[in-house]
């Protein structure tokens, strides 16, 4: 067809002046391209429909990327295959909005096809308009992924290939594998005698929309005399003779009258603002009212800058052991930091991390040279042993380490940590032993404070108490152990 | 408010919720998931938009979309996805619309592992993607940081309708740091430039097409303006002993608190050290470094990369002092010990 479109439906703009140079009256298109055709038979429908105000024209990157010369609806560009994720955000963020996504068949079926496959399959409430030209327009001409076999192109010089390139992409076939898309069917355009059935497609998918149902596509069949290098009326028939041979019209899928819709309500996306109360409520900010501080413990000199290094296998408690620390800390009105190892370390079952409970601001939360090291197996021992500053302490699980530490220039506590657990009715509660333990010798925590905020670090209320009494069983161990 | 013990990572879910964040698309990717995980939580709950994209490829497609409708939005991933992210970034900031990335950098090249590093530094301070465009990039070093500077993000980001990063290294994200959180300060502008499927914004548009070469280049010139005013408005630092300071080390995130130990040591010692430590990437703090020139024998830039950031510093410093630089890679971190030894191996040489 010529460019030019006679009685403009109002989605239009009357005089296209987005458009460069003088001519604002034609499109941008080539004499017998699809796209022309495609995109009145779209502005009649959301006309029809009254819905141009609440449109959003998503332009992809190919011939249409210019799209929003002509729609006067709103208009966003998208990059090259990516305007199903464009769409998807779109309409989400203003679920009200007729969100309408236009893609050739490179940028649908070739970069995009993820994104396509993906908004399809969650059923995005949008509808995606597909040309599909067997080639690829805007760059010249080359290979598209619904190329034909033995279609010649300016990349496939000797005809397409199936041992080279594969076989044609039929994309309305193959969204129709999915389970949510409601409505997908394949038309054919640029000749009267399929306008009607094209047109109805066009309506029919963006009712869908409108009522709420669900992901829906319409695939169109377009000539593209420039890419194809035939005069249009050539192209027009190798459409009709050829393309469609391989592309067989007609719907793949319809659950429009299955499908419940949903429509948003009156404003908008009918969500509520929250009050900055209610915000803060909601995302489990804590507030002065709900946390309890208490006096910086007195203990020692050398506790004043703690560096704790506690380590074991996978299961022991490690990383909470130092989050208990690290949190009764906090309350105790210490600086702390907490630092896990983290990753692929932690699947061959070992675990460690850095603590700092200080009077002062914390630099490095990293530790090279533990003040308190806490190993929990008998390889932490041996990694982390010699690494202890001269004077400080090794609290060891002795329930799982027989072998004590060799070093005589720090303290060393045995603590049978596993077995204290043990006996409690938990092996896991063997790290909240562990912290009585270290609390009774260093005096670095309040014991009953701890206790009574156990569950700041135990979430599940059934294991509370369990905890609590670990605490106390560990306590009790070295209070009676001189050293 | 009351304090909380949190992870970094989490402690930005937090912070994009009180600055009126509306809506996260994300992909999972170590050491960044506690953020998609944290926000799949909170954004609901909250009446905004979760959803875990098919690939960053398609979150930063939909924070376009997002941006482009007038949201608060945001993303996060780590150095593989970023590079995945790219591209849109590049459309993002062409089409003049406000974003929040954050980037929980890991080790490189190709996988790597997912220890810390800084190596995304040119990536993301230098425009990774495509074209004349820069983004504010601003390192937080902290739990509280994460949460403020996240805040602060989408505060710039809206502010000057340009993309904004929040980077940080694998063990800001992962350490756990009592954070106050602050007042919810959802003080969104008015976007009339959106395009929400409204009457009023219908005849809006957002995309990057300058098809003329003298409007590119116009375009482009205007953008350039508006990072000269982020240049000249929005430098932040931290200076820390540096008033008397003969050495100044500089350096940002994970490596910045290393450094802050080392400068206590040896200030202990006697030795009259600083650190000098960015805020913002971009705009780089050049003049406050170019400053220091005057007073300081030579600089220090230490880095968990091959030497990204010391460009930057040597671009300030002119040559007029000598500007050193260790970095460690692979997910290898800087110890107080290695730089007290770094610092007077040079002063003893
Ligand atoms: C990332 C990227 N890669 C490649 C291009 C170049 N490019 C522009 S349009 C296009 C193909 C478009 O073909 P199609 O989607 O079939 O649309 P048509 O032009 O045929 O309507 C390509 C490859 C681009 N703009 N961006
Ligand atoms: S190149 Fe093909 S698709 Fe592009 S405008 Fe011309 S005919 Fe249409």
């Amino acid at each position: 067809m010529s460019g030019n479109i006679l009685e403009k439906p109002q989605s239009f703009y009357s005089e296209y002046t987005r458009k460069p140079g003088a001519d604002t009256l034609t499109t941008h298109y080539c004499p017998g391209c699809g796209h022309g055709v495609l995109h009145k038979l779209i502005a009649e429908a959301l006309d029809d429909f009254g819905v141009r105000e609440k449109a959003i024209f998503v332009s992809p990157v190919g011939c249409s990327v210019f799209g929003y010369y002509y729609f006067h609806t709103g208009n966003v560009q998208a990059a090259h295959g990516r305007a199903s994720a464009v769409a998807t955000a779109l309409k989400r963020a203003n679920p009200d909005s007729i969100v309408i996504s236009y893609q050739g068949d490179g940028d649908l079926a070739g970069i995009g096809g993820n994104n396509i496959l993906q908004a399809a399959n969650r059923g995005e409430n949008f509808t995606t308009f597909f040309v599909n030209n067997a080639i690829y327009g805007m760059t010249g001409g080359q290979m598209a992924p619904t190329t034909l076999i033995g279609q010649t192109t300016t990349t496939t010089p000797r005809g397409r290939t199936h041992e080279n390139e594969g076989y044609p992409l039929r994309v309305a076939e193959l969204l129709a594998t999915l389970e949510a898309p409601v409505y997908l069917e394949r038309v054919l355009i640029g000749d009267p005698k399929y306008t009607m059935k094209a047109r109805k497609a066009v309506r029919k998918a963006i009712k869908a929309q409108i009522e709420g149902k669900g992901f829906s596509m319409v695939e169109a069949l377009s000539a593209c005399p420039l890419g194809w290098k035939m005069d249009p009326v050539d192209a027009k028939n190798w459409v009709q003779d050829v393309l469609v041979k391989y592309f067989p019209l007609g719907v793949t899928r319809d659950n429009i009258s299955e499908v419940e819709g949903y429509v948003p309500g009156e404003n908008g996306n009918g969500r509520k603002p929250l009050s900055d109360r209610e915000l803060v409520k909601k995302i489990d900010i804590p507030s002065d009212e709900t946390t309890t501080t208490y006096p910086l413990p007195e203990a020692e000199d050398r506790y004043k800058h703690s560096e704790i290094k506690i380590a074991g296998f996978g299961g022991q408690g490690v990383l909470s052991l130092g989050v208990g620390l690290s949190q009764m800390g906090m309350l105790q009105q210490y600086h702390v930091s907490w630092l896990p190892s983290y990753g692929p370390e932690m699947r061959g079952g070992t675990a460690h991390c850095h603590v700092k409970l200080s009077h002062n601001p914390i630099g490095a939360p990293l530790i090279e040279k533990p003040t308190i090291l806490v190993p929990m197996n008998k390889p932490s021992l041996y990694k982390f042993e010699d690494s202890v500053v001269e004077g400080g302490d090794i609290f060891y699980n002795s329930s799982l380490i027989d072998t004590p530490p060799k070093r005589s220039d720090v303290n060393v506590y045995p603590v049978d940590a596993t077995e204290i657990a043990d006996g409690l009715g938990n092996t896991k509660a063997a790290n909240m032993v562990m912290l009585g333990a270290i609390i009774a010798k260093t005096g670095l925590l309040d014991k009953e404070a701890v206790i009574t905020e156990m569950k700041q670090i135990i979430k599940k209320e059934k294991y509370v108490e369990l905890n609590q009494n670990a605490v106390q069983a560990g306590f009790d161990a070295l209070q009676s152990v001189s050293g | 408010m009351a304090k909380m013990l949190i992870k970094g990572n989490e402690a930005i879910v937090k912070g994009a919720l009180l600055a009126g964040c509306e809506a996260y698309f994300g992909y999972p990717i170590t050491p960044a998931s506690e953020i998609a995980e944290a926000a799949s939580v909170y954004f609901p709950e909250v009446g905004g938009t979760f959803l875990q994209a098919e690939s960053e490829v398609g979150a930063i497609n939909m924070v376009y979309g997002a941006a482009g409708a007038g949201q608060r939005v945001m993303t996060a991933s780590s150095s593989p996805g970023i590079s995945l992210k790219q591209e849109g970034v590049s459309y993002i900031a062409g089409s003049e619309l406000p974003a929040v990335i954050v980037d929980i950098m890991r080790g490189g090249p190709g996988l790597g592992n997912i220890a810390p590093e800084q190596s995304d530094y040119n990536q993301v301070v230098k425009g990774g993607g495509h074209g004349n465009y820069k983004t504010i990039a601003l390192a937080p070093n902290s739990a509280q940081e994460m949460c403020d500077l996240t805040m602060l993000a989408f505060e710039l980001a809206d502010k000057y309708r340009n993309p904004v990063y929040v980077v940080a290294d694998g063990f800001i994200g992962q350490m756990m740091e009592p954070v106050e959180f602050p007042k919810p300060n959802r003080n969104i502008p008015e976007k009339p430039w959106a395009v929400k499927g409204t009457a009023e914004t219908s005849d809006n548009l957002i995309s990057s097409i300058e098809l003329d070469p003298d409007d590119l280049e116009e375009h482009n010139r205007k953008m350039q303006r508006k990072y000269q005013e982020m240049r000249e408005s929005e430098v932040r630092y931290q200076a820390y002993h540096c008033d008397d300071a003969e050495i100044i080390l500089i350096g940002f995130g994970i490596v910045s608190r290393v450094i802050q130990s080392a400068v206590d040591e040896l200030r202990a010692q006697g030795v009259k050290v600083g650190m000098l430590r960015p805020i913002t990437l971009f705009p780089f703090p050049s003049d406050v470094i170019r400053q220091y020139t005057d007073q300081v024998s030579k600089f220090w830039v230490m880095e968990l990369n091959n030497g990204q950031m010391v460009d930057d510093v040597r671009l300030a410093v002119e040559n007029r002092v000598p500007v050193k630089f260790h970095g460690r890679m692979g997910g290898n971190v800087v110890g107080t010990d290695e730089i007290i030894e770094k610092v007077l191996e040079e002063e003893s040489a």
